[in-house]
């Protein structure tokens, strides 16, 4: 086992929209990163269960190859800048990835 | 014949954030065919556009144009400005207008000037709802007549068509409100004959200056080269290089899809990109494919007064208030509301309080565990429908708070350490988007207006 931030270069988020959250997970090897994307280990439930949401609050879980990447959408909780938000850029959600192990 | 490298320097991510003279200046022998910025975001909120005012300061704006306008007019090189002032409503455009005139003036450049607006009418917005052409993004509402209205500027995004209008009219320096990002570089080229897909994929990768390069940059210098077939992108400091791993992971940068990148008038498919490293820091890319949609769409921004805001930071050390802390915040909060409705006061509001320390950062999506911190910051937050009512009822809150009598309390002086007198700052009014929906055109010009201008030092005629 393997924790998400020992295989990956880059764990961000950031908004992709006012109401939507992109993160960003770049492995620092392609080995690895195949390995993750043939056995789909980074997929909704691991993500949810990260975040302690429900599966289906993962909106996408996309693999790119060209830059060993896997790339999750999510709905934000508020809309950026709207009253109780805590995060206009959308720039610190992505902790919760870091907590990740991978079977690797 | 094979055409000729097109070259676009990109001084810096967004206009204001500054760049390296030596890159500038290293860029600028390399004869570029253009500069082209873009000078917008809604990363900072909706606030910007709704208020009207820039995100950037001033003189970094002024510091920047000021290089760029120049060498660019001095040496014939054409100008490009995307997304002005930061949101591309007409207040952000004519602050950009007259700063570049300041520095026409200071140092006598002369030049035509060529401002294109993006503000839409909002009869016409209206006009769209009812007949049921704004088609939603992201999976917003549609929103309602009174909420359309509440917008102050509602603009659209322009793809490079209006600015290209420009180009026909003699402009040197075009100065755009609200545009896709990619259009400010990509309408030059495009225009003069270069492949709309790899124009629009490389506009893409400018308009983030040195972000995609390795290690990134949003204040650094780039060039693009355009060819036939592909486009070259090459670092303009010694300690920067592309790879086409920096390349292919900028792709993802602020995109909820990688392969395929939305736009006016269609989509650019990445699916079948390459990412070739030349072995000199620049890396080629190559196969991009752009999708038209059948009909012709422009992205429409809209943000809505929705209150005004007043906040009060302060921050607690006691661990009995600590180990209580959202009981204690409930309690405050009914309190501040029976008080309020004893009083009649007027008006509706709303109390946050954000707990840094425990979930100030992530709110809802709170993951982690229970262990108490030794400290706690603390941002109250109110909003009400006037700023009156927004203080008023940060101050009682304030107050209620300091002196709340909790279950266990022992500390009897004070709840809070409060950095600050004042403790409490007006905000002015809150914003949120409203609009971010998708409109059909007819011509990709129809929504945007524009004007001309003859600059001479500090004189500006207007051309039409």
């Amino acid at each position: 086992m393997k924790t998400l931030p020992e295989v990956a270069q880059v764990i961000r988020s950031k908004n992709s929209s006012p109401f939507k959250l992109t993160l960003d997970i770049i492995f620092k090897d392609r080995e690895v990163f195949e390995k993750v994307q043939r056995e789909n280990l980074l997929n909704a439930e691991v993500i949810a269960k990260a975040y302690k949401i429900e599966p289906k609050a993962i909106e996408k879980v996309l693999y790119f190859p060209p830059a060993k990447a896997v790339k999750i959408g999510m709905s934000r909780t508020r809309k950026s800048g709207s009253p109780g938000d805590t995060d206009v850029y959308g720039a610190q959600q992505h902790a919760p990835l870091l907590t990740i192990s991978l079977d690797i | 014949m094979a055409k000729k490298e097109y070259k676009i320097l990109s001084p810096t991510a967004i206009l204001g954030y500054g760049f390296p003279a030596e890159s500038f200046q290293r860029g600028i022998e390399e004869n570029p065919d253009l500069i082209a910025v873009d000078a917008g975001s809604t990363d900072p909120g909706p606030y910007y556009l709704g208020a009207g005012k820039a995100f950037t300061d001033r003189l970094g704006v002024k510091s920047d144009l000021r290089a760029m306008l120049v060498n660019g007019v001095k040496k014939g090189i054409p100008i490009v400005i995307g997304t002005a002032g930061g949101s591309g409503a007409r207040p952000h455009v004519d602050w950009c207008r007259a700063i570049i005139e300041e520095i026409a003036a200071e140092e006598n450049l002369k030049f035509r000037m060529g401002v294109v607006y993006a503000d839409v009418d909002v009869e016409a917005v209206v006009k769209g709802m009812k007949n049921g052409d704004l088609i939603p993004l992201d999976d917003q509402p549609v929103p309602t007549e009174k909420e359309i209205r509440e917008c102050p500027h509602i603009v659209a995004q322009m793809g490079p068509e209006p600015l290209q209008k420009m180009i026909d009219k003699g402009c040197e320096v075009i100065l755009g409100g609200r545009c896709y990002d990619p259009s400010c570089f990509s309408a030059r080229p495009i225009a003069e004959g270069y492949d709309r897909a790899l124009a629009t994929h490389l506009g893409k990768i400018l308009e983030c200056a040195a972000i995609a390069a390795t290690p990134g940059s949003g204040s650094d210098s780039v060039i693009g080269i355009l060819k036939e077939d592909s486009f070259i992108l090459q670092a303009l400091s010694p300690e920067r290089k592309f790879t086409a791993q920096s390349t292919a992971a900028h792709t993802l940068y602020e995109k909820s899809d990688p392969f395929h990148l939305p736009g006016p008038g269609g989509s650019l498919d990445l699916t079948d990109v390459s990412f070739t490293e030349l072995g000199d820091g620049r890396v080629e890319v190559r196969g991009t494919k752009f999708v038209p949609t059948p009909k012709y769409q422009v992205k429409l921004e809209g943000s809505r007064c929705v209150g005004y805001r007043t906040i009060s930071v302060c921050g607690t050390h006691d661990p009995i208030l600590i180990s209580n802390i959202d009981t204690v915040c409930q309690q405050v909060k009914d309190r501040v509301e029976h008080l309020l409705e004893r009083e009649h006061a007027e008006g509706k509001s709303q109390v946050f309080f954000h707990i840094y320390g425990k979930n100030g950062v992530m709110g809802d999506l709170e993951h982690g565990d229970n262990a108490l911190p030794h400290e706690l910051g603390i941002v109250m937050e109110v909003l009400a429908e006037t700023q009156e009512q927004a203080n008023t009822v940060c101050s009682i809150t304030r107050s209620t708070f300091l002196h709340y009598g909790y279950e266990g309390r022992i500390s009897t002086a004070g709840n809070l350490a409060f950095p600050f007198s004042p403790s409490d700052t007006p905000m002015g009014a809150c914003y949120e988007f409203c609009l971010y929906h998708l409109l059909d055109v007819d011509d990709p010009t129809e929504l945007f207006s524009s004007e001309v201008f003859d600059i001479d030092g500090a004189k500006v005629v207007k051309a039409e």
